[in-house]
């Protein structure tokens, strides 16, 4: 028996989105990058949101802080986030320009993102660009920032952290240019953090160790994560929560047991399918499973549920006509698939295949 | 055990790929990355050989080595081309070695950086159909049509360019490309990499279908030994230009006898959150060697946890251990993890 605490009843999220539609208008046309995500981030728990390239996981994230690229922007939807012991804010509510946006991005809300070369300046020092930082947000003198500065870097396990403040960024190493942004992230002591892909450029060895960083610092500050991967082993490794994406629905979430051992979604199940898995040793001439064809082009979204062109389970009239109802399956964990609604399926048995 | 010794397709011997570091105006050489540095090694024909290890180790040089895009710094290169007696093609000249160039082919990391994009699929594919003396317009067609029918593309896209494929797709025209010619030995190097996974898993089945129908051999270059384990036959791991252990795949996964292969295999994420949560961490730590400053003895020694004096100063040569080869001290001692299949 394996008892999850994050199974158990959860106080309010830290981040509750409900609807959140972020969208493209294009002269070709509308692309729905996100599309009625619903989502909940809790203090010190992980939520990993897991899909292919192109299902909104990016745009997710930089909704929250409201740094979609133009001409795309957050049309609809609430992103309540309540900071212990603060009014909750609506997020989608902000000015992506205004002034209350930009204290939450870097002091509530920090960001890393997969390539920390396009966010760390090449002319400055490491330490110089985690003084800025701190000295932003926080009323301090030089020197005492400069005593923060060594000690983030040190925090994250980079040696010599007071040598390393004046080092440039392309002096060192991948690994140690994503601790270095870590650094920069937690500087703030955010309430919650948003990774998006930070270890996918990383050696596995190296993604390791980094992941087992950020869960140290997790259990240690209590904050939130939302951690981007497409990697449902890296999903594994690190995740409280699970959301399942696709062309910009979330089509599968709860805890990580969930949609691992129990997962419900056929898009879930494919994808769990189709990498292969180390220690099953294959025999040979075995395949992998593979989903059919590929994501549609974001102009061309099918009607109905978003998987249909690809699922193995559609029902034709019906889940290429009208969109899956979210339903709660069992406590916490919820699925948007006709096929699994029981007013539409009534025995289970039919829904397996 | 003893099976017939069949001639190994190709045999790599004291294989150097080294580059030079200038420094200054005078551009002088002040060192050398030594990216390969003394790599010996059989290609067996008709087998899947992956090539691992973390980056900078000096897989895509080997890679490129073997298919002699490199011209190696040092060693041989045994190739026996069909029919005939092997020949030495480490240091042929490019006009030398055309006639190996059908024989040989290389699949590439990115689908996108690798296709020309002013160029139709039909000219990208046919190139080397003509490059091989396919002179008549029309054959060059119906070849690439049939091709691109194997790789899974619809022949009529043969006259649009690579921009209007996805990625997947794109990387089939790659496939489709070293293909076309009719190799015999393909280097792919970290070709599924860049592929979401639903579309890696649709490549791997067509690569290993193609192996199958022309009898291909694979040298396999990547760094996710999930896809290593399940597409190869025996597995090389590199590490700072040298291969510190080759062994039959289910037999290195079952069983490592080198610290960094093992390291490498306790690192790999697997998609089972409870097994995460009570497997023991391996975990290496420190960077990894610099080919240009090659650490004394073993040069994994700073990074392993059971190296001793002994790994500081003498540096292990590879030696049959228990039916592989190994580049470890204590290798017939040491009582290393694998991964067992019923954990995941
Ligand atoms: N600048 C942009 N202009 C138009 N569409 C965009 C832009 N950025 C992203 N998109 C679209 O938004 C969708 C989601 O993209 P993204 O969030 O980056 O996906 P992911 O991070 O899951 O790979 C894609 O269909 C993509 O084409
Ligand atoms: N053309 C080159 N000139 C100088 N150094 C190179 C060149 N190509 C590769 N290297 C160096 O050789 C080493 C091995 O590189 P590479 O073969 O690309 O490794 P891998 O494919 O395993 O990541 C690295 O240190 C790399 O920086
Ligand atoms: S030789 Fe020594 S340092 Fe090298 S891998 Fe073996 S035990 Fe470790
Ligand atoms: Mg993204
Ligand atoms: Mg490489």
């Amino acid at each position: 028996m394996h008892s999850q605490t994050n199974s158990q009843p959860q106080s309010q999220p830290l981040l509750s989105i409900r609807g959140l539609k972020t969208h493209f208008a294009l002269r070709e046309g509308l692309i729905r990058a996100v599309d009625g995500v619903d989502l909940d981030a809790h203090a010190g728990k992980t939520l990993c949101i897991v899909g292919e390239s192109g299902s909104g996981k990016s745009m997710i994230a930089r909704s929250i802080l409201q740094i979609v690229p133009p001409p795309g922007r957050v049309s609809d939807g609430q992103m309540i986030f309540a900071r212990d012991g603060r009014d909750p804010v609506d997020l989608a509510g902000l000015d992506p320009a205004g002034k209350p946006i930009r204290a939450v991005r870097g002091r509530d809300i920090a960001m890393i993102f997969q390539e920390p070369m396009n966010s760390l300046s090449p002319v400055h020092t490491v330490g110089d660009q985690l003084m800025e930082k701190i000295l932003l947000h926080h009323r301090m003198s030089r020197h005492e920032a400069e005593e923060r500065a060594a000690h983030a870097l040190g925090r994250v396990g980079i040696p010599n952290p007071r040598q390393r403040l004046s080092t440039y960024p392309f002096e060192l190493s991948g690994g140690m240019r994503q601790r270095v942004m870590i650094a920069m992230a937690l500087a703030c002591q955010p309430a919650l953090l948003i990774a998006d892909e930070p270890t996918t450029a990383l050696d596995v060895t190296t993604q390791a160790n980094i992941l087992d960083l950020m869960a140290e610092l997790q259990a240690e500050t209590r904050m939130g994560m939302i951690f981007i991967t497409h990697d449902l082993g890296v999903v594994a490794e690190i995740a409280h929560e699970v959301a399942v994406v696709y062309l910009g629905r979330v089509v599968e979430r709860g805890s990580a047991d969930a949609v691992f051992y129990n997962p419900q979604h056929p898009y879930t199940l494919a994808l769990l399918a189709s990498i292969p898995k180390l220690g099953a040793r294959r025999e040979r001439g075995q395949r992998l499973h593979s989903i059919k064809g590929m994501v549609p082009h974001p102009l061309n979204r099918p009607k109905g549920c978003p998987f249909n062109t690809r699922c193995p389970e559609a029902r034709p009239g019906l889940c290429d006509a009208t969109d899956p109802r979210t339903l709660e399956f069992e406590t916490g964990h919820f699925v948007s698939c006709h096929m699994r609604d029981p007013a539409i399926v009534t025995r289970r048995e039919e829904a397996t295949v | 055990m003893t099976m017939p010794v069949e001639t190994p397709l190709m045999q790599a011997r004291d294989l150097k790929v080294h580059f030079p570091i200038k420094r200054g105006v005078l551009k002088r050489t002040v060192g050398h990355v030594r990216a390969v540095d003394g790599i010996s090694l059989d290609i067996r024909a008709g087998e899947t050989l992956s090539v691992v290890g973390e980056s900078g180790c000096g897989k895509t040089t080997l890679g490129q080595a073997l298919v002699r895009v490199l011209e190696p710094t040092q060693g041989s290169i045994l190739y026996a081309g069909k029919g005939k007696a092997p020949a030495d093609i480490a240091h042929l000249t490019e006009t030398e070695l055309r006639p190996y160039r059908s024989d040989i082919r290389m699949i590439f990391q990115d689908p996108f950086a690798s296709l020309n994009p002013r160029r139709r699929v039909i000219d990208i594919v046919g190139e080397s159909l003509r490059n091989f003396g396919v002179t008549d317009e029309r054959e060059v067609e119906t070849r690439v049509g049939e091709i691109l029918r194997k790789v899974g593309l619809r022949p009529e896209y043969m006259a649009r360019y690579p921009y209007a494929f996805s990625g997947g797709e794109r990387q089939r025209i790659g496939i489709a490309r070293a293909l076309a010619v009719h190799p015999r030995l393909v280097v792919a190097d970290e070709c599924v990499s860049a592929l979401d996974v639903s579309i890696q898993a649709q490549t791997l089945n067509l690569m290993q279908d193609l192996q199958e129908e022309f009898d291909l051999t694979y040298v396999f270059i990547s760094h996710d030994l999930s896809v290593v384990e399940y597409i190869s036959d025996r597995v090389a791991v590199m590490y700072a230009g040298r291969i510190v252990e080759l062994s039959e795949s289910e037999e290195l996964f079952a069983r490592p006898r080198h610290p960094y292969t093992a390291a490498l295999l306790a690192a790999v994420p697997r998609p089972d959150p409870r097994g995460a949560r009570e497997r023991r961490r391996l975990r290496l730590t420190g960077e990894v060697a610099d080919p240009a400053n090659r650490p004394t003895g073993c040069a994994f020694h700073p990074r392993c946890p059971f190296a001793t004096d002994r790994c500081r100063a003498e540096d292990p040569q590879l030696r049959a251990v228990d039916g592989r080869t190994v580049a470890c001290h204590y290798a017939e001692s040491l009582d290393l993890k694998g991964v067992n299949a019923d954990a995941a």
